[in-house]
């Protein structure tokens, strides 16, 4: 038997992530755009400035015909916060899946999920261990979605350094753009995960994507700069502007170990939070 | 800024990777099966001056909802025919193989349509048929009427290919910046 309160829960959780889904996939965050619009007036190459043009032109015209801005939709990434009150229990699970399966067919989203074998599509963006839901403590009960696209995850890199290599990072974060170049859709966004354990220097990567963009500490910044300097540019064609930003979140880790994540993202950095109302 | 307008011909060979170019006309999308269906039952459309699309879009209702550009380097190896048949210039992101350059060379070129801008490609493009529509949305070949497209010559029809020039660059500096330390 389902008890109702739990199925208002549910419900209201799933109405919370279609509206999310529906807010990242049509509009970047208001960080990201000032990001873009920042790099398309420094831009020196003639080629990148028609780029990132393009680009703003893209998302101006996504907003107005709420239409999503890049075919590639992505899966979703979630992250939730709990409240005290709130236990946890398999309808918040229930609540995002149905969420995702809405926000599939109203927006609508490109079916994306996929056996990892048979690559049969499963047709609603839902799957074995899809979307990802993290779960965190918080004050409020919200719905933070990630939708990420291939492109960039797929030049995505992690690396067990050695615990000697410290000064070696921004070479690795270099080298991941260098590797990549314009696959991913530059001008990128680079969270890099520092520590912790092989899984959670991944995580803290991922993590570090919902930072704000529009500060870096001088670390960050450092990265940042090294990343520039290859010239990559938008889309491969060369500029100024391989990376819009670099965002770092760090964790201990044992004494022995240097774990590196690089999560690339392209320029359309996707995120959404909506508070669920209960 | 050089407006272009299908069918194409002889002026795509004074084009140089780097160039901006507009593209009107009709232009037909093709991805990986289409390519493959092609070559197995010939090319649906004229191929004289025409102008390939690595696209699958998203169609609603006749309509085109997005259509932005898909990876080329999917079709390095599946591309020589349609040249030899006449097609005049690819369109599509992140660039080709050494042997799509060399096929090209004297002949067509390839065109950047910027990645993810799947709203603004839309935007400046409306449906006008299909061909080989069992292959699926995504794969099926469109044929589109387009507006004023905005591109970047990737690679030109004398070997330049800007996305091997900026890569061989990114090297370099990565060398000079890392290795001497």
């Amino acid at each position: 038997m389902v008890n109702p309160a739990d199925l208002t829960l549910l419900d209201a959780l799933a109405d919370a992530t279609e509206r999310a889904l529906a807010e990242a996939e049509i509009r970047l965050p208001p960080d990201v755009l000032a990001a873009l619009q920042a790099a398309a007036a420094a831009e020196r190459n003639g080629i990148a400035r028609q780029e990132l043009k393009n680009i703003l032109e893209n998302i101006a015209l996504a907003g107005e015909r709420q239409i999503p801005i890049c075919q590639d939709t992505g899966v979703p990434v979630v992250y939730l916060t709990l409240p005290p009150d709130i236990g946890l229990s398999p309808d918040l699970f229930e609540g995002v899946r149905e969420g995702v399966r809405r926000a599939t067919a109203s927006i609508p989203l490109r079916p994306n999920v996929v056996d990892p074998l048979t690559r049969e599509n499963t047709g609603d963006n839902t799957g074995v261990g899809m979307p990802a839901i993290h779960v965190m403590p918080g004050d409020r009960l919200t719905v933070t979605v990630l939708p990420k696209g291939a492109g960039s995850e797929n030049v995505s890199r992690i690396g067990m350094l050695l615990p000697s290599q410290a000064a070696e990072i921004p070479r690795f974060v270099a080298e991941t753009m260098l590797l990549a170049g314009g696959k991913p859709c530059p001008p990128v966004i680079l969270g890099i995960g520092i520590g912790g354990t092989f899984d959670m220097a991944a995580t803290l990567a991922k993590e570090a994507l919902l930072l704000p963009v529009d500060t870096m500490d001088d670390y960050e910044q450092e990265i940042c700069d090294a990343v520039n300097t290859l010239g990559i540019g938008p889309m491969g064609l060369g500029g100024d502007t391989t990376a819009l930003s670099v965002k770092v979140k760090r964790a201990d880790c044992h004494t022995a170990s240097l774990p590196v994540a690089v999560n690339v993202q392209c320029w359309a950095c996707r995120r959404a939070t909506v508070e669920v109302q209960r | 800024m050089t407006d272009l307008t299908t069918p194409l011909g002889d002026e795509v060979l004074s084009l140089r990777a780097g160039d901006r170019v507009t593209l009107s006309g009709a232009i037909y999308t093709a991805r990986d099966e289409a390519h493959l269906r092609m070559m197995e039952e010939g090319i649906p459309f004229d191929p004289k001056g025409a102008v390939v699309y690595h696209c699958g879009p998203v169609v609603q209702n006749g309509r085109l909802v997005v259509a932005g550009p898909t990876t080329s380097a999917r079709m390095n190896t599946l591309t020589g025919f349609l040249i030899d048949a006449g097609v005049r210039a690819l369109i599509g992101k992140g660039g080709m193989g050494p042997e799509v350059v060399e096929q090209l060379r004297g002949r067509a070129v390839y065109l950047a349509l910027t990645g993810g801008c799947a709203a603004l490609a839309a935007d400046r493009m409306r449906l006008s048929g299909v061909y080989f529509e069992n292959l699926g949305m995504a794969e099926a070949v469109w044929a589109i009427g387009a507006d004023r497209l905005p591109l970047t010559v990737g690679i030109d029809a004398h070997g330049g290919d800007l996305f091997r020039t900026v890569r061989e660059k990114a090297k370099a500096q990565f060398h000079q910046r890392f290795n001497n330390r």
